[in-house]
């Protein structure tokens, strides 16, 4: 079977977010790559500072108070069709989706990376309301963009323009968070109603128009998860306060959706999850495009919104802590981890059945009749 | 959300299971004629719900299923011509053929787009002069008009360039061939829907006529479905077959007279050929004489070796209700949504891609 993923040609739905793009990653980039850090394949790597020493070797780590300080670094591309769309833009997407993947982590951002692909012919125009983009959410968010690259490639060679952005950040050292992490018991938070970028995306895209008032969630969620944490780690009014601990795994469900976010999770923990449907919150709006469309809004994308798998102790100061803040305000329980029907996600239904949530098979498509 | 919720609300649902449950004395099963049905009753998680006594069976009704390997092979053939952009509904992409399917043909360079509307399709005609394009019209009597739709409106504006490889298939006659085979016991079928929003429910009263079985006509929510089984079962129980409509707020018993007309106007009846079900007479649509420049068959004669199906594959058993998908030795091992070998894994209406997107093996 592995052959057959590799021989051939590289398939639209590689990049997906899906079962074909673990594969590609699973079977050719980590067979090359491998290493301990990577194989965790988390959203952002996390490497102890303390063995950076074994990279340079004498080095020492001025400004770093704290030798267990850990680095998170991450990189990603946007390559989003049509580059401007309601509730963001391509630069907007390529600094919060960088920013997010460290947060995903544990860390606090700081530094990012912008490389540019430039089609010929891309309007300066276009171009500089992109770059004051990444420059406004950079500066609100509280990172730097530090160094960068440009390319430009031959009229056609691209689609107006691709960014890629990595990201450095710092995790604190008592902070631990793996999709491997997640435990039976752990409740399942979702920060508010799912698959608003996707959709939007979708309504904007050639052939499908429609007309919607719906806007990308694109948001940098590392506030969000600095309230997260800063609130188990308090002494907290309630007496008895977790700690950092209390959060297990946290995911934000781009491509691919929640659902793929969540397989991904029991796969990696080798636990079961289950989600209960009538407590995932999606938008009308949304819902709606779903059902015309014949998709399903578990797989549909997000760029505003993550997942937290927290101990069942602290999610009452979890959802308090998220809903507090403007990225959180309809945080919301969905489910749960159990140490049945491991590595899978199932959903119960409306009517009480159960069912299996499977990771996202290529692109969703409109159906036919 | 209005038009959903009250469709999906779990107390209703739950009577009309106990009601189902109480008159329900013997076994008996059902066929869900249609792949949409079969998907909602599994992201419903409908199966388990109902009492052992009834039995559901998926059907033909996945236009992309029951879609010929031959027919597949044309496809792609005509996709690969020089200078034909092949226009499409998605999941006809991914579905493989005797070898390799229109997705992989579109990354080795062939000029495949995805469309969302047939007028989709015609527009992108409209934008390349230059190119032949094709649609390729499968699908049953529900996406027909629409093709009928797209070919009198290039007729009407001078598209020279917009041909459509009719493959489009009828569901009452193979609804006959499926009973006329008795391979496959049953006791009552699930009506379409949406194909009979089109043709319009009394054209399904040859079930109840000629063959005794009962026919409740169903949406696509999970209370639209449950209120069809809970007539079915009542009809079945009391032995008096009739056709019932439990989707009023679509279907009609006379259907959709101007999609019918455009229909007629733009296609004939003719012979077609099923996965499954081999050569089904009177149960396709060809292009009529009128509008022969339009027809893709005769733009472009396109030469395929003979095709060859998987062995193994049980696909046309499936489609038969003969088979469930777990019956095939493929399915879930050779056989998976990544890698599919037939195209019953392959479409969002397939029974395998339900059974197994949906955990089938957990029911």
């Amino acid at each position: 079977m592995s052959d057959q993923v590799l021989s051939g040609k590289v398939l639209l739905a590689h990049g997906s977010g899906g079962y074909l793009s673990h594969e590609l990653v699973e079977r050719l980039f980590l067979k090359h790559f491998r290493n301990p850090v990577l194989a965790r394949l988390d959203d952002a790597a996390v490497v102890e500072v303390s063995n950076l020493g074994l990279l340079v070797p004498g080095a020492t780590s001025p400004g770093v108070e704290n030798a267990d300080l850990k680095l998170a670094f991450t990189t990603d591309s946007y390559v989003v069709s049509p580059i401007f769309f309601p509730g963001g833009d391509i630069g907007k997407l390529a600094v919060c989706g960088t920013i997010n993947d460290l947060a995903m982590s544990g860390a606090k951002p700081l530094y990012l990376s912008a490389g540019f692909i430039l089609e010929e012919g891309l309007a300066f125009e276009d171009l500089e309301l992109v770059v004051a983009s990444m420059a406004e959410t950079a500066r609100t968010a509280g990172v730097s963009i530090v160094t960068g690259d440009t390319k430009v490639v031959g009229y056609g060679k691209a689609d107006k323009l691709f960014i890629n952005t990595a990201g450095l950040g710092v995790v604190p050292s008592d902070v631990d968070i793996g999709s491997d992490k997640a435990r039976p018991g752990d409740v399942i938070i979702v920060s508010g109603p799912i698959g608003d970028h996707g959709m939007t995306i979708m309504s904007q895209r050639e052939g499908l128009r429609f007309r919607s008032a719906l806007e990308s969630d694109c948001a940098p969620l590392h506030g969000l998860v600095a309230a997260i944490l800063g609130a188990v780690s308090s002494p907290g009014a309630g007496g008895s306060s977790p700690s950092p601990a209390a959060i297990r795994c946290l995911r934000d469900p781009t491509r691919g959706g929640l659902a793929t976010a969540l397989c991904e999770v029991a796969d990696k923990s080798k636990h079961g999850i289950e989600i209960e449907d009538r407590a995932i919150p999606v938008r009308d709006e949304v819902r709606a495009a779903c059902e015309l469309l014949g998709l399903d809004p578990l797989y549909v994308a997000n760029e505003g919104k993550l997942v937290a798998f927290v101990e069942p102790g602290a999610v009452d100061t979890v959802l308090t802590a998220m809903r507090g803040h403007q990225y959180g305000r309809d945080a919301t329980v969905i489910g749960h981890v159990t140490d049945e029907h491991r590595g899978r996600v199932v959903l119960r239904t409306a009517l009480g059945a159960r069912r299996i949530v499977d990771m996202l098979v290529g692109e969703q498509l409109p159906r036919i009749c | 959300m209005k038009y959903v919720d009250e469709y999906r609300a779990p107390e209703l649902a739950r009577k009309l299971l106990a009601s189902i449950e109480a008159r329900s004395t013997r076994p008996v099963r059902f066929m869900e004629f249609c792949g949409g049905h079969t998907h909602a009753i599994f992201r419903h998680g409908l199966r388990q719900m109902l009492p052992p006594t009834v039995q559901l069976r998926s059907g033909p009704g996945c236009p992309v299923c029951v879609t010929s390997d031959a027919d597949i092979d044309r496809a792609i053939a005509t996709a690969t011509l020089p200078g034909v952009i092949l226009t499409t509904f998605g999941d006809m992409i991914k579905v493989p053929g005797s070898d390799g399917s229109l997705q992989t043909a579109k990354a080795e360079g062939a000029d495949v787009r995805i469309v969302y509307s047939t007028l989709d399709a015609l527009q992108i005609a409209r934008d390349n002069p230059e190119n032949e394009v094709v649609f390729l019209g499968i699908g049953f009597e529900t996406t027909a008009p629409t093709v009928a739709a797209s070919i009198l409106e290039a007729s009407a504006t001078e598209v020279d360039n917009f041909r459509v490889l009719s493959l489009h298939k009828l569901t009452p006659p193979a609804t006959c061939a499926l009973l006329d085979a008795g391979e496959v016991r049953l006791d009552g079928i699930i009506g379409p829907g949406h194909v009979t929003t089109i043709i319009g429910s009394a054209a399904w009263e040859f079930l109840p006529r000629d063959y005794g079985v009962p026919c409740a006509v169903a949406g696509f929510e999970p209370l639209d479905i449950l209120e069809a089984v809970s007539a079915l079962v009542e009809m079945s129980e009391a032995g008096e077959p009739a056709v019932v409509n439990s989707y009023t707020r679509g279907v009609h018993p006379e259907g959709n007279r101007t999609a019918q007309g455009v229909m007629a106007r733009v296609f004939e009846v003719a012979d077609a050929e099923w996965r499954g079900l081999g050569r089904v007479p009177a149960s396709g649509l060809a292009i009529r004489q009128a509008y022969a420049p339009f027809d893709a068959a005769l733009a472009f004669p396109v030469k395929t070796g003979p095709a060859r199906e998987h062995p193994g594959c049980r696909c046309g058993d499936v489609l038969r209700g003969t088979a469930e998908p777990t019956d095939c030795p493929l399915f879930g091992r050779a056989c998976t949504p990544v890698r599919p070998v037939g195209p019953c894994m392959v479409s969002a209406e397939g029974a395998c891609a339900a059974w197994y997107q949906y955990g089938g093996i957990l029911v």
